[in-house]
């Protein structure tokens, strides 16, 4: 059974059609990019699979191992296995990166029928964590995401997916305003989380992040439709002739 | 919601002077003279003003006018307190100073004063003015001025005792000062009455908090004033948790010279009206004042918390934030006063007010007041009225935390950062534990 599958989704914020049928499937185990010009729908794609609630699905139906997603709230999905790398992370001051990462992992826990971790137990768990990322232990004293820098923002999200062991990590952007040392220990940390069991989609405009995180399956995205789907070969192409040769217009009205 | 509407004043315009009687009972006290020239002329001013009504701009939203239909005893001998009954509200540690005031009386036996630098004066305001300790005579009153509001004079006319504390130049007190206003009677009036003095270079912080132990229907009214001497350091928690059928008004005047750092924390949670004045007079140069506050109000409780930050020289730094958090049909008042006066340039000053509202019929009124009469200053203001932010609600359901958990998580976010900037940590840990339970009752 496909871990994700999506068939002909359309969704829309208010009037506005934004996603007009995208069917996609993806296998445990793969990595799929979604890529296309700005404005294509990329960003939808991935909050609609998230719940985000601006979203409204008219049509289509997506599941994950054979149960309908779009009938659950964010955080069901979250307990089943979703995870949403954030474009723009959102700050929580006043809550310790610990006491949010812990509390995160124990609700999924707890939505599984697991034993919560207690503070202790968790402290060691996240010194194994907290190496996907290159990060030492003053990082979760710090209030969540407040004051970060772009990069360390973006390194917050993988941390709370290796964090939350997700089945499917849906990366939006993440490789956007991120210098190249960021972008590597970023791409690392999603590189040591791939497991057999679990797949990913990376959301990306650049090819750049593909040098890192190897894609089996390149998707572009253009007009709220997939015009195009091929091997990691695809995005190379899309690198040397950009989006044009596809969507038949020039980037900054595409979409 | 909307406040119930009190008469503005009782009978033909006559002011309403409730607790008169008392006065005349004080007055025949066998007080050194210059005290009893002092609450003559205190309970005079009170005679003349009555209480405030809401045609008093400073009490528009605050309906005080109830107190004279309560009928208050002054404080009555009181007993029953042990140590014991104390322990839920202590804050500091084992080691440092405790004051007790029992129905505003201090009660050395609950009392603990450790050994104090030399020179140092740590004792019952009472106990220094039978003394004829000279600085209280200079000091007391010359701050908290008795035509500031109609409560200081009906404190000046009253108060029966309170903390004393004298740190001569560079001498420091380390472990927080804890001063501990317990309330055992029915319906007592209570006119607690502290005075602090810091001469140049010391430094103390003190806990001045306010609880019931069997105390229910009874009114508060204190005055504290503090004067700090050049380059001296005070940090100052008031913690008011008085009975949620309490009346307490408060206010707070600190005197601050060259150099000198006040910081203070005032948390509010209990009676139900509530009113605190604190100001700072930043009387010489390069003075700095930071002001910290939050107060949690549910059921039909009325916080009131009128600033007031005096730039009468240069250089001076003023940096404020309170925050407040409130449902059922609490009602909210925040009024920050910025005053620059000419002289004053390269004033620094910044004020914030943040409230979370988290049912229809709570209500906050917030008003910023900036007078500046200086050109070479900054200053801003910023105050919001609002609900839980919902791109955090999401985040949160994405990391799969919602419901009851997210809203507490991100409601205890919004305080935390201003507890945050309490500097003694175990009284930080034991106000936070405070904070966390009082917003479990108020999250239901």
């Amino acid at each position: 059974m496909a871990l994700l599958k999506v068939e002909n989704l359309h969704a829309a914020v208010g009037d506005v059609e934004i996603l007009k049928g995208i069917s996609l499937t993806v296998n445990a185990g793969e990595v799929h990019a979604i890529m296309g010009p700005n404005g294509s729908g990329k960003s939808t794609l991935a909050q609609v699979l998230a719940g985000h609630p601006a979203y409204t699905v008219t049509q289509g139906s997506v599941t994950m191992d054979g149960e309908d997603l779009l009938d659950m709230e964010p955080e069901e999905r979250a307990h089943a296995g979703v995870f949403l790398a954030f474009q723009y992370p959102v700050e929580i001051p006043g809550v310790t990166n610990a006491y949010f990462l812990r509390m995160a992992y124990n609700e999924v826990r707890k939505a599984k029928g697991l034993e919560e971790l207690d503070p202790i137990d968790f402290y060691d768990l996240m010194e194994e964590k907290l190496k996907v990322v290159h990060w030492g232990p003053e990082i979760m004293e710090r209030a969540v995401n407040f004051g970060f820098s772009g990069g360390e923002k973006k390194r917050n999200e993988i941390l709370q997916m290796a964090v939350l062991e997700p089945k499917l990590s849906i990366l939006d952007e993440t490789d956007s305003g991120l210098d190249i040392d960021a972008m590597r220990i970023v791409a690392d940390g999603v590189n040591q989380l791939r497991r057999p069991d679990h797949a990913t989609i990376l959301v990306t405009h650049y090819q750049r992040l593909l040098d890192y995180i190897v894609p089996d399956f390149v998707h572009v995205l253009a007009g709220g439709r997939i015009i195009k789907s091929g091997g990691k070969e695809l995005a190379l192409e899309l690198e040397a002739r950009g989006y044009e040769w596809l969507t038949g217009m020039p980037e900054a009205v595409a979409g | 919601m909307t406040t119930a509407t009190m008469p503005t004043r009782v009978g033909n315009d006559q002011p309403s002077v409730p607790f008169a009687d008392f006065m005349a009972e004080r007055a025949r006290g066998a007080a050194p003279e210059w005290l009893a020239g002092f609450r003559r002329r205190a309970a005079q001013r009170y005679a003349v003003v009555g209480l405030p009504t809401s045609r008093d701009e400073d009490w528009r939203f605050t309906p005080v006018l109830g107190l004279a239909r309560e009928s208050f005893a002054t404080a009555m001998v009181s007993g029953g307190v042990t140590a014991e009954a104390l322990k839920p509200f202590l804050l500091g540690d084992e080691r440092s100073a405790l004051i007790v005031l029992v129905d505003g009386r201090f009660n050395p036996a609950l009392s603990r004063i450790p050994l104090l630098p030399a020179g140092a004066r740590l004792m019952s305001l009472a106990a220094a003015i039978a003394e004829g300790v000279p600085e209280v005579e200079a000091q007391l009153g010359q701050h908290a001025a008795i035509e500031t509001t109609p409560f200081v004079a009906l404190n000046g006319a009253l108060f029966t005792d309170g903390l004393f504390l004298h740190l001569p130049a560079n001498t420091a007190i380390d472990s927080p000062i804890q001063l501990l206003n317990v309330s055992t009677g029915g319906s007592a009036l209570l006119a607690p009455r502290n005075l602090f003095l810091l001469d140049g270079g010391a430094r103390a912080s003190v806990v001045e908090s306010f609880a019931a132990i069997g105390g229910t229907h009874y009114f508060t009214n204190g005055v504290t004033e503090i004067v700090l001497g050049a380059n001296a350091r005070f940090e100052h928690l008031r913690v008011q948790r008085e009975a949620k059928a309490a009346w307490h008004i408060g206010l707070t005047e600190v005197s601050q010279q060259r150099d000198s750092h006040y910081r203070s924390f005032t948390l509010a949670l209990g009676a139900k009206l509530s009113r605190h004045d604190l100001r700072a007079r930043l009387s010489a140069e390069n003075v700095e004042t930071l002001l910290y506050g939050l107060y949690l109000g549910r059921d039909e409780q009325l916080l009131d918390n009128h600033t007031a930050i005096f730039h009468d020289q240069p250089n001076g730094n003023s940096w404020e934030v309170y925050k407040g958090v409130l449902t059922d049909r609490a009602h909210a008042v925040f009024n920050g006063k910025v005053i620059v006066q000419p002289i004053a340039q390269k004033t620094d000053a910044k004020q914030t007010n943040r409230n979370l509202l988290l049912s229809d019929t709570a209500k906050v009124d917030t008003k910023p007041q900036l007078e500046i009469f200086a050109d070479d200053v900054r200053c801003t203001h910023g105050a919001t009225i609002g609900k839980v932010d919902e791109q955090q609600r999401y985040y949160l359901k994405t990391r799969g935390i919602a419901g009851r958990v997210a809203e507490g998580l991100l409601i205890w976010a919004f305080t935390a950062e201003v507890l945050a900037e309490i500097t003694d940590a175990g009284i930080r840990e034991r106000l936070e534990t405070l904070v966390r339970a009082e917003l479990e009752t108020m999250i239901g």
